[in-house]
Parts: C-alpha cells; structure tokens; sequence
C-alpha cells in the first residue's frame, strides 16, 4: 500500500478525481468567516525544502495551517544540510520530532522517492518537485484550474488540448502534467526547439511540436513555462542561441494571444520572466489564469494533506481504491 | 454499514417506517418547526449528508405548502469535523451548500434521518460555528433510536424507536434509493450513525 504522493504517475483515474472534487469542496472554505478546519490537529507536517522555492513552500504551509496542523518550515540553507549533513540523517531527525507527513522539494531527482522508500521515516511523503523529475501538486492545481473552466468544475478533462510551450527539458511541471492530463483524457501537445525536448519524449502519452503557431488554433489552454535565463548563453548549456530567438519563436505574444479559441486559457506556473516566454498583456489578458492558479494550489494541497492525514489509512495512493463511499 | 458475522447469513430486514408512515412523519415536523418559530421568517434547513439532504428538501416543501413563503434548504457536510477521523480510512468529502443569505441571525434547523451516539450533531454544530452565527439551533431527525453518548437531543422526532446496541437502523429515501423505508435488523453492534 503506498501512502505518498510522489508522482501523478501513481495517480490513478478515479484518484485524481478524487483530489480535485475534495479541492472543490475544500476551495469553499476561503469564501467561510472561519477559514480553518480542525482535520489535521495535532498532526505535524513538515516543509523540507532543500532547494528555494518561497511560494510552494507558502502554499503548502497555508494549506496544512488551514486544516489546522502543526507545520515546521525546514530549509536546507542555514541548516546543518549545508554543513554536510545527509538526507539519511535529516529523515531521522524528522522522525524523531514525530513528523506525520513530509513535504519535500529538493534539487536532486528522486529525492522524495528515496525518502519514502528507504524506511528512514514512517509519515506520508509529498513530492513539492524533485530536480526535473516531477512536480505532482502542480500539475493537480492546473488540472484544477483546466477543469474549472473548460468542464465547469466537474468531471474529467476527455477531449479538451492543452499545449504546454518551452524547456520541457528542465520542467518537472511538463512532466507532471503530460501525465495526469492524460489520465484525465485530455490531448497534450509539447512544444519547444528540439534542443529542450527531453530523449525519450517519443514514449510520453502526449504529441510534440517545433512550431507554436501551427497548433496554437486547435488549442483550449497555453502553458507557458519558465525560461531559466542561465540556461541561454553558451556557458549555461547553449540550448539555445538568444533570448531574443527564443522569444520570438516561443514566446506568448499579443499576436500569439489573438491566434488562440475565443475560450482559450494562458496559464504559467510562475515565477514569470515578462517579455520573455510571456509578454505582459499576456500575462495580465482576462484569459489568464496564473494569479487564480495559486489561489487553486492551496485548495489542492489540502486536499492531498487530507486524503494522505485526514484517516486511518490514506484514500488516496493506495493500489487497490475501495471507493470513496462514506 | 458494518458487515455481518463471518457464517450466518444476515438475518432479515424488518420495516419500522412504511413509504406513507414516512409522509405522515414530515407533515407533522413541518408543522411543529412553523408552530414552535411562529412561522417561517428567518428559517434556513440544513441537511446532514447523505440521507439528511433531501429529508430536509422535503421538510422545506412541506413547510413552503403551510406557510405560502419558500424556506432556504441546503446541506452542511460534517466529515471534516467528525472526531472519529483517524479511527477509519479518509473518506471523500460530502457537499455543503449554504443558502444564499447565510445563517448569521438566522434559525438553522439540522436534519439528520436518524439519530444515535449523537456525535454527528455535535460535529455539525461545529461545522455550523465556522459557516456562520445562527440565532438557534433546532435539530429534526426522522428517526430517534436512542444510545445517545453525548448531552444531546432532539427538537423534532419523526419516531422515537427503542433499539438494542446489536441492532441496525437503515432509512431509505426515494432520492438516494428509490424508495422510502426505515429498516430494522438484529445484527452486528456499532453500526450506523
């Protein structure tokens, strides 16, 4: 029986669902005069982060706060981690402070499975994004946000396109998403200059493309991910020859913005590089989803503390689903 | 519910409540809920997932037909504020619907189809706390079947029904299982509500 989230690819069908109508519901207590649940009391969760990422780490600390858990804020730098301590003797430390669940973003892939496998610890493992491995909570917030307006909130995602544009190469979101979209029944289309698209791209459940414009009509949501602004010059792995290339291929511009469905979304998981992968009438048009998608991650992250903390046993992870009957 | 002893078959249902015994049962609440708040003015019914959802839908026609004003209904899902979270698996989350207009002054009466231990009513009083501040709270269950574990009990009472801890209570509505009986069995302890 697992009881981690590590990757949407553990995610079936019907879990995946089941994380987001529990988002739905859960989305309902930000509009209460009480935003807190007394789920989680007495639980502790802890964020590890070993790599920065300060609005990851927020949203997961307000979505267990407001289950009520207690939450320890945990990062590498200025810790003993940077004094050469290992992820062995961290996990042992967690433990023994009795962590009920582990939030863990590190810079190296596989991290969060290593810490979930190894028997170091007994809580839950939530994977907030392993190198360029994955990034499971985001994906299940853009799914999310996807499903809120392109299926009215309920239901999956079958027949709907969604074009994910840039360094598919580096992005755990990519990753994340080609696979839980899929799940979902959606269409996935990457696209990114060859140098970005990862060996192997060829066996993910999606189709990849050179050329934005030709698939941005048949498109019901573009998300643009971030360009990593070191990666550009040839010191930084030269994937590509300029910024301002890449932009002009890639980039989501007023022109590429009127080229999509009247309907269409313009979604970026953020942090943003402006007049880069994205121009800011883009990024501020009222087809933009990104400021709703944080507001979403805390939803979904309760939901996924819930169903790993809120019971006895886990409902979701788990190989065989009993069914969410009450 | 609770599954029966591992050889025997389970023994038979017996009904407690007929389809028109039901009927009768919810004209009568709806009665006292206008006698008792003079009326309907700043009523809201709130139905405890699953069974107390359209029970209390029901209630509301009923009263809409005696008093001639329609009454806000809707639903309020207690499974985050259940005490008994980590004694079973996570379960999925029920809906809470809250009528626009809210409860804040207003009289909320709960409706649940049957009560028991009591331990949902006090989980919904708390989930109630963090939607709003009622002016009251009044609770109306269809059926009463007593072992209360807690200092609570009910304003309206469809039928008081004296069971054995051994016994089962299972209310059927037409809604959620097309048809409307309360079932009695002799059976596995602890079950239910």
């Amino acid at each position: 029986m697992r009881r981690h989230l590590l990757s949407t690819q553990d995610l079936a069908y019907d879990d995946a669902l089941l994380v987001l109508d529990t988002a739905a519901e859960l989305a309902r207590v930000a509009d209460r005069p009480v935003r807190k649940l007394p789920t989680l009391r007495g639980r502790t969760v802890v964020n590890l982060f070993f790599e920065d990422s300060t609005r990851t780490r927020i949203s997961f600390e307000a979505a267990a706060k407001r289950l009520s858990a207690d939450v320890i804020n945990f990062s590498a730098k200025g810790s003993s981690v940077s004094k050469g301590e290992s992820l062995k003797d961290t996990a042992l430390t967690l433990e023994a402070m009795g962590a009920d669940a582990v939030v863990v973003r590190h810079q190296a892939s596989g991290a969060p499975h290593r810490l979930a496998h190894s028997g170091w610890i007994r809580g839950a493992v939530v994977n907030a994004g392993d190198g360029t491995h994955e990034h499971p909570t985001q994906a299940l917030l853009d799914a999310y946000t996807l499903r809120h307006h392109l299926a009215g909130g309920r239901g999956d995602l079958a027949g709907r396109r969604v074009t994910v544009v840039g360094d598919v190469l580096h992005s755990r979101v990519a990753r994340s998403n080609v696979h839980l979209l899929h799940t979902l029944g959606a269409e996935v289309v990457l696209v990114a200059p060859p140098t970005l698209l990862p060996l192997g791209v060829e066996g993910w459940p999606c189709e990849t493309s050179y050329d934005l414009d030709a698939v941005l009509p048949k498109t019901d949501a573009v998300m643009m991910l971030r360009v990593q602004r070191e990666r550009m010059s040839t010191a930084g792995g030269g994937y590509f020859p300029s910024a301002r290339e890449y932009s002009r291929r890639y980039g989501l511009d007023a022109a590429r913005l009127a080229a999509l469905p009247e309907h269409a979304l313009v979604m970026h998981p953020g942090p943003m590089n402006r007049g880069l992968e994205i121009s800011a009438e883009a990024a501020d048009s009222p087809r933009s989803t990104i400021v709703e998608q944080v507001a979403n991650g805390v939803s979904v992250r309760m939901a996924v503390l819930y169903l790993l903390l809120g019971g006895s046993e886990p409902a979701i992870g788990t190989d065989d689903t009993s069914g969410g009957a009450a | 519910m609770t599954s029966a002893s591992a050889a025997a078959p389970p023994p038979p249902e017996r009904p407690v409540l007929e389809p028109d015994e039901i009927s009768r049962a919810l004209t009568r609440i709806a009665h006292q809920v206008a006698e008792r708040n003079k009326g309907t003015d700043g009523l809201v019914l709130l139905g405890v997932p699953s069974r107390g959802v359209p029970l209390a839908r029901r209630l509301a026609e009923r009263l809409e037909q005696v008093e001639g004003t329609p009454v806000p209904a809707g639903s309020l899902d207690i499974t985050l504020h259940r005490d008994d979270l980590r004694l079973r698996p996570a379960r999925a989350l029920e809906r809470t619907e809250i009528p626009p207009g809210g409860v804040d002054g207003r009289t909320v009466v709960l409706v649940d189809d049957v009560l028991f231990s009591g331990r949902t009513v006090r989980a919904a009083l708390d989930a109630l706390a963090d939607v709003g501040r009622p002016r009251a709270v009044q609770l109306a269950v269809l059926v009463d079947r007593g072992h209360r574990e807690l200092p609570i009990r009910a304003d309206y009472v469809g039928k008081n029904l004296p069971t054995s801890l051994r016994e089962e209570v299972r209310v059927l509505l037409e809604e959620l299982d097309g048809e409307d009986r309360v079932l009695i069995r002799q059976g596995a302890a602890g079950a239910g509500a």
